[in-house]
């Protein structure tokens, strides 16, 4: 890439002058990602009538009574039995129907896991696990309702394809993916409101990550809500002299290994960033893969080994130390120890 | 601090005072769940105000009755009783979903004195009184367990399996109180997943059931007290309330099941609220 030329891809050019100074945050357009897959499930209705969708008293807040409006005849609201609805979407999937069940994260990867692994993974059926509020991101609800751990525990689940998309428009396109894809996959949404990053050109594909700021000094892999953290984060690293590369890893499961070796040999050391916690998820899955690889200076963001609380969605990604500050802090750590 | 047990007339003040505080206390967090919570104030003002075996200095007496909100998202009419019972500082209530308060979205048990069990996620919360109630048998301790239990909630297989089970063990030291506003988050109970016959579901669990109007002070006391006597097995109350009783533009209505009210709207509730109780 020759220096006149912008390191960054499929970032919206209105987005680049708010990278610094947290301004993406408080200026940028945002939108919580369930909406968009509550709008595209709809889309994706009006042609495929094989889409059901299912739901467990919670499709006010995700959006999916809108589907119930537009298809009454491919909607099921369950009410509150989450386990109900997961073992009868398997029961569809085995008909040729393509059930998209639907709650949040906790629900889904926790309440119902069960259901999901021994009647949906297990039999590998063909059922899109649509889950919100993921991570902290129901920040004032509290830890009831914060999916914290939702990409460890799906990733643990043989048949699993763990999808968390980074913005809006990459989610339209997930969700799209997820819908063309035979077999079980688990999509993971943010209830709160998130910054529009990437534009409609972002190359997504399932097992695919992409490289979305170039640079040789540190390479930070991100994922859901924290890609928009960790191209703050490099902007900011940027004017200190520091080129991070930033790799948007929208598919946990299956790793996009490729991507990730490439940028430990080219770049030497790694953050990884995620809004889940620090074990089991994408630091995880980077980490054991570079161990039996090529084991080069890494460090992970992520929750500690706690529980969060109530509170607004920013301050809690303060509070627990998954902003782009502290990406920023491991990344200038990471490139210490090379 | 409150003078108990109460008398009727002074438990229906007393309800008032804790929907003036939900109103408030929701308004200031600009999130929340008022609808559930103006449905269960009289059956909770009830039980901390007269019925309950509690002290507020020593909120983990191991002799103390046990009170568990299975329904958690209602925590603001749970946080303001207990603050009302001197449980703590009232200057608590108005840091509720906070960044540090001790007034979770959700309650926690760890947090909060007074809160026996956190809850939120639905359905766990009449089991958890279960093992309570199973506890209190085996350590020969004369505590009665109180579970409040959603009709919405009461969708969830848990629910069943907690009814069974305490038939099964004859537990006469535990009353669930069923919170039947009728409402859910979507939509209306009979007709987003219909939970009729309710009340003959629950008998054929081999539960002793008792009809009453949820906001009847007049009757919500005797049937509590009888629950509380009655030996052989479990008592539910079906209370048959309204959801967001109190607040005219809340009644019965599906969007107040979790949303706050702006200052206006707060102030048009507490107005009624108040001119409501005088007229008593
Ligand atoms: C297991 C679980 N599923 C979903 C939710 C989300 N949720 C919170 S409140 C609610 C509706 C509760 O309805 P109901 O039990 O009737 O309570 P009330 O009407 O008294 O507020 C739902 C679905 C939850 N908290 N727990
Ligand atoms: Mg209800």
């Amino acid at each position: 890439m020759s220096n006149n030329q912008s390191p960054y891809h499929y970032v919206r050019p209105e987005v680049l002058p708010l990278l610094t100074g947290g301004k993406l945050f408080s200026e940028g357009a945002k939108a919580p990602t369930r909406a968009s897959f509550a709008q595209t499930v709809i889309e994706l209705g009006a042609t495929n009538p094989d889409i059901v969708v299912l739901d467990a008293d919670v499709s006010k807040s995700i959006g999916t009574n809108q589907f119930g409006v537009k298809f009454p005849e491919r909607h099921f609201n369950f009410g509150i039995a989450e386990q109900n609805m997961f073992a009868a979407a398997a029961g569809m999937a085995t008909t040729g129907l393509v059930p998209f069940a639907c709650t949040y994260a906790v629900f889904a990867s926790l309440r119902a896991l069960d259901m999901v692994r021994n009647s949906i993974h297990y039999p590998n059926l063909n059922v899109k696990i649509a889950a919100s509020h993921s991570g902290i991101t129901p920040g004032p609800d509290g830890v009831t309702h914060q999916g914290q751990e939702d990409m460890t525990i799906m990733r643990a689940i043989a048949n699993s394809t763990v999808i968390a998309p980074a913005d809006p428009d990459t989610t339209v396109l997930a969700v799209r993916a997820a819908a063309a894809y035979e077999g079980p996959v688990y999509l993971s949404f943010t209830r709160d409101p998130v910054p529009q990053v990437f534009g409609p050109d972002y190359p997504f594909e399932i097992g695919k990550a992409v490289t979305v700021r170039d640079g040789t000094d540190v390479t930070i892999i991100a994922m859901r809500d924290l890609t928009a953290h960790a191209l703050v984060a490099a902007a900011h690293l940027a004017e200190t002299g520091i080129e991070a590369r930033v790799i948007d890893c929208p598919t946990l499961k299956p790793l996009d290994e490729e991507i990730v070796l490439r940028a430990a040999r080219e770049t030497g050391a790694i953050v990884t960033a995620e809004n889940n916690v620090y074990f089991g998820g994408l630091g995880s899955a980077v980490a054991e893969l570079l161990v039996e690889n090529n084991p080069i200076p890494m460090q992970r963001i992520g929750v500690r080994d706690t529980f969060a609380e109530s509170g607004p969605y920013l301050d809690l990604l303060d509070k627990y130390g998954l902003s782009y500050g502290h990406i920023e802090k491991a990344a200038q750590d990471v490139i210490a120890r090379k | 601090m409150a003078n108990v047990p109460m008398s009727v007339e002074e438990l229906k003040q007393m309800a008032a005072t804790i929907r003036c505080d939900i109103i408030e206390m929701i308004c200031t967090a600009e999130a929340g769940h008022p609808g559930g919570s103006l449905s269960a104030t009289d059956i909770v003002t009830a039980l901390y105000f007269r019925l309950m075996r509690i002290d507020p200095e020593n909120p983990r007496w191991p002799e103390r009755d046990r009170f568990i909100l299975s329904k958690g998202h209602a925590c603001p009419v749970w946080y303001a009783a207990l603050a009302e019972r001197g449980f703590f500082d009232k200057s608590h209530l108005g840091t509720l979903r906070r960044l540090g308060s001790i007034l979770q979205g959700h309650p926690d048990m760890n947090k909060v004195p007074g809160i026996d069990m956190t809850a939120g996620s639905l359905g766990q919360g009449l089991s958890a009184g279960i093992g309570m109630a199973l506890a209190g048998k085996l350590q020969k301790k004369d505590y009665h367990v109180w579970v409040v239990v959603g009709d919405g909630e009461s969708q969830e297989g848990a629910i069943w399996e907690a009814a069974m089970s305490a038939a099964k063990w004859k537990l006469d030291n535990i009353t669930a109180i069923l919170d039947r506003n009728n409402l859910q988050n979507d939509w209306h109970v009979d007709e987003l997943m219909p939970i009729e016959p309710v009340a003959d579901k629950w008998r054929a669990f081999g539960w002793h059931v008792v009809e009453i109007d949820g906001h009847d002070m007049d009757a919500i006391v005797p049937a509590l007290e009888e629950a509380r006597e009655r030996t052989g097995g479990p008592t539910l109350i079906l209370a048959r309330t309204v959801k967001g009783k109190g607040v005219s533009y809340m009644e019965n209505v599906c969007e107040w099941h979790g949303k706050a009210p702006c200052q206006e709207e707060a102030d048009q509730a507490l107005d009624e609220i108040r001119r409501c109780s005088c007229e008593q």
